[in-house]
């Protein structure tokens, strides 16, 4: 019993920054502008949540600062993609490729270095709950406000018009812009978004999982990430699953280490969330035949009125 | 207000005008460089001067370029055809790590062999490693329309998993005090020096290989068929071009270049596996096919440029304490700089008067 406890306790706490990564991710490609950047939003993000909450002693302003700094990186994603036209698998290398060189460069002073964090809710009244309390305890406000995120889109995209012209502008462009919907604004706007949460999920990284700044501390969570936006067919909820699969595997990896079971090879352990993430790929098309119909129909195509 | 902008594409685009337009982007990446530097406290014309002379300023610098060079060509190369088919081959690093491997297998367990045994059996096991690890994605995609960018990237990953496995486990060096590394090679199985200087045999075989892909890509039938495929799928699929045998093709190429480039690297520059091998070449690679248009002489002229600008950041880090990341922003200003500036390229603006 204390043994599952332990792995979904682990579970809920690594799976929050793969879960606002591709909550991003699956809105800004809803708009129709696939992200490869995410990765490197997510170390410029880290970086930034990390020394802003430092310098500023406050979680909140850390938080601001981790989406502002990644929110430029998109921005300027936005302006290659919708305004230049630029191809975006192109695009999204280079924004990854720069904000993986600018987090290590500008985040070497800070290696090491110990700063605030968010910690996590136990030791309160919350301890006492019957069956979930343990639970809880382990965990943090933050990665648990995630959660709330995923109703939250589940409402935008299908509840209000905002949802039905992010949708529109990501499946058929010329169409919406002929009824009106201002096609490059909304993917504008959709692109900053899913750069504001990569870098939450970078700042989840720095400031509530593993405090504190390590050079190329996601290690490859954006990728997986973008995956799981494939996983998810760019619904929220089952970003979700995509997400708690993720945290799951982390955790069987920590308890595997903590029991001290050799089941495993360790090497293979390390591995097991990316080859899951190829074997969800994979599964993916086994499952579902139609996946491809749930694709956002102008992903990845520039829309200008002239052509 | 009453400025209005007319975008139109370009009839004819100009050489000289896309040279202009490739400098003007340089020229920006340059300049934001310089403003980086500055704001770290450092001087930045001396910085950008110190880059430019530890890269090309001495033959000793342009021989180290020319020898880093070798491994991001072959990548490019390989990440090149793919690319042609639009097929995005982001996994040259996975690649080129399995090339090292099977080279290093091959060179560890057989290390008396005479080299012109060797050395080529070095080759065709980097060969198969590298083109099957390129294989995997290619086959997932056609059987299970797996996006093939998160598959190679996932098997970089996978792949760096490997490679550390071996070298801190079964392949360590027993006398190496704990360092992860394999034994150093057999005289045999390090491909030799040309002349006096520090320049490999390895060159070579990149000319050729760069003339026979040149050739190939341009003036056969199956490269014709892999630009008319990359260019518009549907319309070659109707022409009957064989799309699947395609993609296993450039796949596989791809996969055995980069493999050929992690042979070279661990037999002739580090003469053993060890983790330092992952150098990011395959990434580096991706900016050079991109920035060279994917054309087999330019990319070996952009490889030579960006190999330049790795060891021209080494004598920063030397000089002036600039870590090496400064290469790596570098090099996603540049890529970023010059894909905006296509589209000056491809499209012209014209500023409409208000009656």
């Amino acid at each position: 019993m204390d043994d599952l406890i332990f792995i979904v306790a682990i579970t809920l706490k690594s799976s929050p920054a793969v879960l606002l990564a591709s909550l991003g991710e699956l809105i800004s490609e809803r708009g129709g502008i696939l992200n490869l950047g995410v990765e490197g939003m997510m170390l410029v993000g880290a970086l930034a949540g990390f020394v802003t909450a430092r310098q500023s002693a406050s979680l909140a302003l850390g938080l601001c600062g981790a989406m502002a700094a990644a929110g430029l990186l998109a921005l300027l994603h936005a302006f290659l993609c919708v305004h230049l036209r630029a191809d975006q698998v192109i695009s999204g290398l280079a924004v990854t490729i720069l904000g993986t060189g600018l987090s290590s460069f500008l985040g070497r002073p800070f290696i090491g270095q110990t700063g605030l964090h968010f910690s996590s809710i136990g030791g309160t009244w919350i301890d006492g709950l019957p069956l979930i309390g343990p639970l809880l305890a382990q965990q943090n406000l933050f990665g648990l406000l995630c959660l709330a995120a995923v109703p939250a889109l589940m409402y935008l995209l299908g509840r209000t018009w905002l949802g039905l012209y992010i949708r529109a502008a990501g499946q058929d462009p010329a169409a919406a812009d002929a009824a009106g919907v201002p096609v490059a604004a909304i993917r504008y706007g959709c692109t900053l978004f899913g750069g504001c949460m990569a870098g939450l999920a970078g700042a989840y990284l720095s400031l509530a999982y593993t405090p504190g700044w390590k050079e190329g501390m996601t290690g490859g969570q954006g990728w997986i990430a973008i995956a799981m936006v494939i996983f998810a067919t760019w619904h929220p909820l089952r970003a979700l699953l995509g997400a708690l699969l993720f945290g799951l595997l982390n955790a069987l990896q920590f308890y595997f280490q903590a029991t001290g079971i050799e089941l495993i090879p360790a090497y293979i352990l390390h591995m097991l969330p990316y080859l899951l993430t190829v074997g969800v790929l994979v599964l993916v098309t086994v499952l579902e035949k139609p996946v491809l119909g749930s694709v956002p129909g102008a992903l990845g195509k520039p829309f200008s009125r002239e052509e | 207000m009453g400025m209005r902008f007319k975008i139109s594409r370009r009839q004819n685009p100009r050489r000289l005008h896309s040279g202009l337009v490739l400098l003007a982007a340089v020229g920006l990446s340059l300049v934001i460089c310089a403003l980086l530097l500055e704001q770290q406290g450092k001087p930045s014309l001396r910085g950008l001067m110190l880059l430019f002379q530890g890269a090309f300023g001495s033959g000793w610098a342009l021989q180290d370029s020319l020898i880093k060079a070798v491994p991001i060509f072959l990548c490019s190369l390989g990440v090149a055809i793919a690319f042609r088919l639009q097929i995005w081959n982001i996994g040259a690093e996975g690649q080129y790590a399995l090339g090292a491997l099977g080279a290093s297998w091959v060179a560890l367990h057989f290390p008396d062999l005479p080299w012109f045994v060797l050395q080529p059996a070095m080759l065709v096991a980097a060969t198969v490693c590298g083109g099957l690890w390129g294989l995997l994605p290619a086959v997932l995609k056609l059987r299970m329309r797996a996006n093939e960018i998160i598959i190679t990237l996932m098997l970089n990953y996978i792949a760096i998993f490997l490679l550390d496995y071996l070298v801190y486990g079964p392949w360590k060096d027993p006398s190496s005090f704990g360092f992860p590394m394999t034994r150093m090679f057999s005289q045999n199985a390090v491909v030799a020096k040309i002349g006096a200087g520090d320049l490999h045999w390895g060159i070579l075989l990149c000319l050729v290989i760069g003339m026979l892909v040149w050739i190939f890509l341009g003036f056969t039938r199956l490269g014709y068929e892999i630009r008319a495929c990359g260019e518009n799928v549907q319309a070659a699929r109707y022409a009957r071009m064989p799309y699947a045998a395609l993609v296993l093709l450039v796949m596989a190429a791809s996969g055995a270049l980069a493999g050929w480039a992690g042979f070279l690297e661990a037999s002739a520059s580090l003469n053993r596996l060890e983790p330092s091998i992952m150098a990011g070449y395959g990434y580096t690679a991706i900016v050079v096919a991109w920035l060279a248009r994917l054309n087999p002489l330019f990319i070996g002229l952009a490889a030579f440029l960006l190999a330049g600008l790795r060891v021209g950041v080494e004598q920063l880090q030397l000089e002036l304490q600039i870590p090496a990341s400064f290469g790596q922003i570098m090099e996603g200003l540049i890529l970023m700089t010059v894909l905006g500036g296509s589209f000056f390229v491809t499209y012209q603006i014209r500023l409409l008067k208000k009656e």
